[in-house]
């Protein structure tokens, strides 16, 4: 117990010690969690509402409904056909058009009983359920007029007062409902190269009427639809079931079709934060690997003091060990608060189902993921320099031994052409050629990310229609990109901004030995900032080719999705990007690289031993 | 103090370097006069924190005077910017550092080489230089090894011509042989004698009384002021040498 105590206090004494490290390495694991959270959320948001919806509103098993080529009877003879235990309906369907909040939208119109029904019963979510003279919407539908209950709307040229809000498991909330009435529907956008066919409905919502009220509406008795909700005794076997019935050409709908409609947006929301998530993971390692090394050097003398007072390696890795997990464990729980608590700006256009519209609910499956994957990443970043530092010798740790810098021979000889400045810079980048790889990646990783978002924006701009978005949905998912780029630029500065301090630390010596030697300080202040920005350059092109296309592919085969309609970047923008990138490095490294090109010869010399 | 023969190459008046403020103030260096004249090679001595190093990059332009002035070949340095600083030492003057301050990335030519090249010259000439440097310090045969393969002596060896390589009016050394054993204190002392007779100006700071032997004056520090100097006769390692056992080093080897 004492010496767990000990190595606890050890590991908070010395965090306390470097709070702007600490900070640092906070943010990049942060950033991790935050996202991996928010994926695994979504994913959960995207099929739980579902299930309880379907609980909640006795969701039916199959759908059908009339069709050119089936009528009434059709109907009623499915409802007694074998392996049905429960029927409601047939229901009578119209379209319409919908007035509410000064617009104008397509509705399907069903009537329904003002008893309740033994399938598929809307749960109201607010008000009461359908009465003669008041009408229930679909609570996405209303979301999205901002109609509220006890507003007017009108219906067929009739003011009706809405009476309630109510969720159905029964086809897919709005904007993805299913068609149930004969005239036909369109969802998504409509390419301005066509048009719709006239009666066609574009994007319809779904509200209830009583039977009698949907009659009075209709033109006339044929023009109606009707609609029949069926409970198999083996719901698993709905598939099976609807093959059985498809003699009659009917329109049916199984609950697992009706599934993957509902959750479509959800799915792709969350491939898009949980391919973020990795990227960011990758992002993290790099910033706590140059953190960890970086303070590995610094923390050589403290580790010769521990052993020097008696620690064992066991306890001086323990306490490197230590600090890094309570970091980590700080982490997963910020970026679980965090990725909870966001997540329902991603889920909104599902509040047409039960249980979406609050605050998704963590599971203890994502907690125990999100909290191993940011241990693991601590873990896997401290380990090794955490076991070089514990076996170092006692009296080269006490002596403070700077790490041997690397020698890079064809890079010195070249560097001697070079002007001064990238003499020093290729010297400096030469010298910890595992910082400069993680440099490139770290930026190759980030230029990625923003290749993927200039395909996706592009993608949601213009070819909005071609998977059958709607406007509202374009923006969620301009939501999760939105989230996606914060993060990512954010972690990505804070790696850039890490490793340059990283280098100008490590460099201090041989800056002010080169200082002594003639340079003056604004060639090593050139000098630290040109070995931040060759690997930034490197990193970028890279990023662009191969990086961005690959992670464009792979998103594509994951989301089997089509690459012919994404328009890649052109190249006037791969090279704006790859300037940015260069620049925004420049200036994020400008302030270390001048403090480090500016710092006292004297002290540093006095200070360190070569 | 006494007036160096010739034109002083460097000189100091009134050098004074504080730290801290009032009760906490330290005066490291304490109002130094020194003139130092061309070829002449000066030892200043003293105990430890006497302020020794202190003095000496104020007279490279490595640190800042609290007051006083620092000249070098007539030309005033402590009020200049970095950058004139900077190409000051580059060209005028040469340091030695106790703890060598080698590149340990870079091979002993490569650390020769290196203020040419910071001062502009061509990686063809720079390289030469270093080569005929080296030989000078018998290492030629060394050239391609890196600091972490020569010995200490090996080193401050390299670190020397390294000082020497753009034919600096001054060479700083600051406790060159504080690092050595006595074989390599030898070596160095050899060598700073063979750069004395070739009329280089050289500033040693030393607690070591054999390499003080080696020079024409040697002064003493202590609390930061100069107390004594002592002339010697244009340095040796004669009589003075042996009183200090140099003499009897140089038979053992």
């Amino acid at each position: 117990m004492g010496r767990i105590l000990l190595v606890g206090r050890l590991a908070v004494r010395d965090l306390r010690r470097r709070r702007t490290e600490a900070a640092l390495l906070l943010i990049a694991i942060l950033a991790a969690t935050t996202t991996l959270t928010l994926g695994l959320v979504v994913r959960d948001a995207a099929s739980d509402p579902y299930e309880s919806t379907r609980a909640a509103t006795k969701g039916p098993d199959v759908v059908a409904g009339t069709g050119p080529f089936a009528g009434l009877a059709d109907l009623e003879k499915l409802a007694t056909a074998s392996g049905v235990t429960e029927h409601s309906g047939p229901y009578p369907a119209i379209a319409g058009k919908l007035e509410a909040s000064g617009r104008t939208s397509d509705v399907q119109v069903q009537g329904r009983d003002t008893a309740i029904a033994a399938v598929d019963q809307p749960e109201v979510t607010q008000g009461s359920w359908v009465s003669d003279g008041g009408v229930v919407l679909e609570a996405a539908f209303a979301n999205s007029l901002a109609v509220r209950v006890g507003d007017r709307v009108t219906l067929g040229g009739t003011s009706w007062q809405v009476v309630g809000l109510a969720v159905t498991a029964a086809m897919p909330p709005y904007p993805g409902t299913t068609c149930i009435v004969s005239a036909g529907c369109v969802n998504g956008a409509v390419p301005t190269d066509r048009d719709l066919a006239p009666g066609f409905l574009h994007n319809p919502g779904l509200v209830w009427l009583t039977q009698p009220d949907v009659r009075s509406l209709a033109p006339a008795p044929d023009s109606m639809s009707y609609v029949l909700n069926l409970k198999l005794a083996d719901p698993d076997e709905a598939e099976a079931f609807v093959d059985a019935n498809s003699a009659v050409m009917m329109r049916m709908q199984t609950w697992q079709s009706i599934l993957a409609e509902a959750t479509e947006l959800a799915r792709d929301a969350q491939i898009l934060l949980l391919i973020g998530a990795w990227l960011l993971g990758l992002l993290a390692v790099a910033s706590l690997a140059v953190l960890v090394g970086g303070r590995m050097a610094d923390q050589t003398r403290r580790v010769g003091l521990l052993k020097a007072v008696g620690g064992t390696p066991g306890l001086v890795a323990a306490v490197l060990l230590a600090e890094y997990l309570l970091v980590a464990v700080v982490a997963a729980a910020a970026g679980l608060a965090i990725g909870a608590l966001t997540a329902p700006l991603l889920t909104e256009s599902s509040a047409g189902l039960v249980g979406s519209a609050g605050t998704p609910s963590l599971t203890w499956s994502t907690v125990a993921l999100v909290t191993a994957v940011a241990l693991g990443v601590a873990v896997l970043a401290t380990a090794v320099p955490a076991l070089r530092g514990a076996r170092s010798s006692t009296v080269s740790a006490l002596a403070d031994a700077a790490r041997t810098p690397r020698r890079t021979g064809w890079l010195i000889a070249l560097s001697t052409r070079l002007p001064v400045p990238v003499l020093l810079a290729l010297r400096v980048a030469g010298r910890r050629p595992r910082r400069v790889v993680l440099a490139v990646v770290s930026i190759a990783v980030t230029v990625s990310g923003i290749y993927l978002l200039l395909v996706l924006n592009t993608f949601l701009g213009e070819q909005a229609g071609a998977r059958g978005y709607s406007e509202a949905q374009v923006t969620v998912l301009r939501h999760v990109l939105g989230v996606w780029t914060v993060i990512l630029l954010a972690l990505a500065a804070v790696n850039a901004v890490v490793i340059a301090w990283a280098t100008v630390l490590d460099n201090r010596h041989s800056s002010a030995l080169a200082r002594a030697l003639g340079a003056t300080p604004r060639e090593v202040t050139v000098a630290l900032a040109t070995a931040q920005v060759l690997p930034a350059l490197v990193g970028a092109v890279l990023g662009v080719f191969p990086g961005g296309y690959l992670l464009f592919a792979a998103i594509i085969a994951i989301t089997d999705g089509d690459r012919t309609k994404a328009t890649l970047p052109v190249p006037w923008q791969l090279i704006a990007l790859i300037l940015a990138t260069v620049l925004a490095v420049a200036a994020l490294t400008a302030v270390p690289a001048r403090l480090g090109g500016r710092r006292p010869v004297t002290e540093t010399l006095r200070a360190e031993l070569a | 103090m006494n007036e160096a023969a010739g034109t002083p190459v460097l000189r100091a008046q009134g050098l004074r370097k504080e730290y801290g403020t009032g009760d906490g103030l330290v005066r490291a260096v304490d109002g130094v006069d020194l003139d130092v004249g061309a070829g002449e090679t000066v030892a200043i001595m003293g105990p430890s924190g006497c302020g020794k190093s202190t003095l000496l990059h104020l007279l490279g332009g490595l640190d800042r005077p609290s007051a006083g002035e620092v000249s070098l070949n007539g030309r005033r340095i402590d009020d200049i910017s970095e950058k004139a600083l900077a190409r000051m030492r580059r060209t005028d003057v040469g340091f030695v550092f106790q703890s060598f301050h080698l590149m340990a990335e870079l091979t002993a030519v490569e650390n020769v080489e290196l203020p040419a090249l910071l001062a502009g010259r061509s990686p063809r000439a720079a390289r030469r230089r270093a080569e005929e440097l080296l030989e000078q310090v018998e290492l030629g045969g060394r050239a391609g090894f890196l600091p972490s393969a020569l010995s200490g002596g090996q080193r401050q060896r390299v670190a020397v011509a390294r000082a020497l390589s753009n034919e600096p009016l001054l060479v700083l050394a600051d406790e060159p042989t504080g690092n050595l054993d006595s074989a390599a204190t030898l070596d160095v002392l050899q060598l700073f004698e063979g750069l004395h007779k070739s009329g280089l100006t050289l500033v040693i700071v030393t607690h070591d009384a054999r390499i003080a032997a080696t020079s024409d004056r040697m002064i003493s520090m202590r609390d930061g002021a100069f107390v004594d100097e002592t002339r010697l006769s244009g340095g040796t390692t004669g009589q003075l040498g042996a009183l200090v056992g140099l003499a009897d080093l140089a038979t053992e080897e």
